[in-house]
């Protein structure tokens, strides 16, 4: 039975917890603040707020000059294609783990999410190796190949934990009147999975689009994506915080918002149903 | 029931995804391996393909190393109370009722969602640089002197970044378990007259210690392998070089390969100790 609450209890709650989740959110309000402001006011002291001259000069400044746009682009070819990619790996093995489980299925489970855990930088220089030796050094292929397998282990485990919510009773139905296995995918399953499939693949590309180890080390201009492009702004020279926030700001919004949607698939995916 | 037929078809579609990844671990893993009884220093066109374990003896007594994992244990052990602390107190806090709760909510799990080349520029920046930080004025508005975070206490500034981007993550975990509790317990322990840090104690964080433990564990593999923070910030000076960084800089920066492969493996060898009991858990809930 939930009990009733007294307004003013409800009320300090609502007051403490604005509070703190504003102080949160503040360095990204800032950011936000700071990309409309003029590069003078952006460190005037004291620092302004609300009340300057709003300027978008910023964006168009980050959007014109620079490898911006290459950047956002390389942004999404990697973190859409490396997804996309690790789909088509995953649907099958997921499906099939979750539908037709054997004796070893718990052990390949484990299995594959214990390669996420080997730490990137043990594999580092045969990973430079192997890139050299192909040519394939600061292309957008090799960071689609290695975000893919990076990520393949979360992708299999949160279509795993999605395909095993469907209830088997139905694929037997559909195996009772004649469907084979391409039917039973086709009709059966796939409408069933969809839901699950697009969650999965809206916390992929936003684990793949904040990568940053194998981003920044594997590139340099041609498939630099955002993260290498917001790097090179460690060493400015001159006034440049109105800028690195417009740069900022334009680098994570799509993500922040396609993130507010995956709120509950985050818990899901990345603790790999250890807590439910 | 499965039929022959079925289980065949399975292996076949389960293939693909366990080939890569039986590739993708082995294949750089053993180059690793190799490289580190090698010594393989490229620039200096040095190649010795055996030198037994005089890597791995440079590496683990060289005292970077000793710093290094010190430096390591800090900032993960940091970033960990924080974390856990905070999430702890805000997912509590998310489950009183109040006004706006799904915008809160929103407000608080936004830093995650944060490239952590961004937040590590926008902290060292627009808040901790000591001439126009937001920080420094403020310390000025208090009348105090501005304090240079990133020299004076740079390991504990990059445990304030990496922190920020993580208590979303331990927020919404815990705020899941909490969710989970069940009320009427609760209930009766304050019919029973229990203090509100009784229940705290007695209740609410034994339930909560499963998912505590699952916290500690997937951030820890996570933050074990933390760079673009450093590598943004202070580029491993000042002590804060971890171990992870160590072996980079070995390996990129040095291009001491056989040296920085010991150190790879050493770092392999280190996260699968945390590994073993992550496995364990999510093994023992995968049977319910």
């Amino acid at each position: 039975m939930a009990r009733a609450i007294s307004p003013r209890k409800k009320l300090m709650w609502t007051a403490l917890s604005w509070g703190i989740g504003l102080m949160i959110f503040f360095p990204i309000m800032w950011t936000f603040l700071t990309s409309f402001k003029s590069e003078s006011t952006a460190i005037s002291d004291p620092p302004v707020w609300l009340f300057f001259d709003w300027t978008t000069e910023n964006y168009s400044t980050v959007l014109a000059r620079s490898n911006y746009p290459l950047a956002l682009m390389n942004s999404i070819i990697i973190a859409v294609g490396s997804t996309l990619l690790g789909i088509l790996i995953a649907v099958p093995a997921a499906w099939a783990m979750a539908f037709v489980p054997g004796k070893r299925t718990k052990d390949v489970l484990l299995w594959m999410l214990s390669t996420k855990m080997l730490p990137a930088v043990g594999v580092l220089y045969p990973l430079v190796l192997i890139a050299k030796y192909f040519g394939i050094m600061d292309s957008r292929i090799l960071l689609v190949v290695i975000l893919m397998l990076i990520n393949l282990p979360i992708i299999v485990w949160m279509l795993y934990t999605y395909f095993r919510e469907i209830p088997g009773e139905i694929l037997e139905a559909a195996r009772m009147d004649g469907a084979n296995l391409k039917n039973e995918i086709i009709y059966v399953l796939t409408p069933m999975a969809v839901p699950g499939i697009a969650s999965t693949i809206l916390l992929n590309i936003i684990l793949a689009w904040n990568e940053a180890f194998w981003t920044i080390l594997l590139t340099t201009v041609n498939a630099a994506p955002l993260t290498k492009f917001i790097a090179s702004f460690s060493a400015p020279e001159g006034l440049f915080y109105a800028k690195l926030s417009a740069a900022s700001i334009m680098a994570i919004a799509p993500i922040l918002i396609m993130g507010w949607f995956s709120q509950k698939q985050l818990v899901r995916g990345l603790t790999f149903g250890a807590v439910k | 029931m499965a039929t022959e037929h079925s289980k065949s078809s399975a292996r076949i579609m389960i293939a693909p995804a366990v080939f890569v990844l039986l590739v993708w671990m082995l294949v750089p893993l053993c180059m690793t391996l190799y490289f580190s009884f090698a010594d393989y220093r490229p620039m200096r066109a040095t190649f010795d393909a055996w030198i037994g374990f005089d890597n791995y003896v440079s590496f683990l007594t060289s005292s970077s190393f000793l710093s290094s994992l010190g430096t390591t244990l800090w900032m993960v052990g940091g970033i960990l109370s924080i974390t856990i602390a905070g999430g702890v107190v805000l997912a509590l806090l998310l489950d009183q009722p109040m006004f706006g709760q799904g915008i809160v909510r929103i407000l608080v799990i936004a830093p995650f969602f944060v490239m952590p080349t961004v937040s590590a520029l926008v902290w060292k920046n627009m808040f901790f640089n000591v001439d126009n930080g937001l920080f420094s004025y403020l310390f000025k508005f208090f009348g105090a002197q501005p304090y240079d975070f990133l020299s004076q206490s740079p390991l504990f500034s990059i445990v304030i970044i990496v922190a920020w981007q993580w208590l979303p993550f331990a927020t919404l975990i815990l705020l899941t378990a909490v969710q989970s509790l069940s009320s009427e317990q609760l209930e009766a322990a304050e019919m029973d007259g229990a203090p509100p840090l009784s229940r705290f104690w007695y209740i609410i964080l034994p339930h909560l210690s499963r998912a505590i433990t699952v916290v500690i564990l997937i951030q820890t593999i996570f933050l074990l392998s933390i760079f673009a923070e450093i590598f943004v910030t202070t580029n491993g000076a000042f002590g804060t070089r971890t171990l992870t960084y160590l072996v980079y800089q070995r390996v990129l920066e040095s291009q001491n390969i056989g040296l920085g492969s010991a150190g790879g493996i050493v770092a392999v060898i280190l996260a699968n100790f945390v590994a073993i009991f992550l496995m364990r858990i999510v093994g023992k809930n995968l049977d319910n």
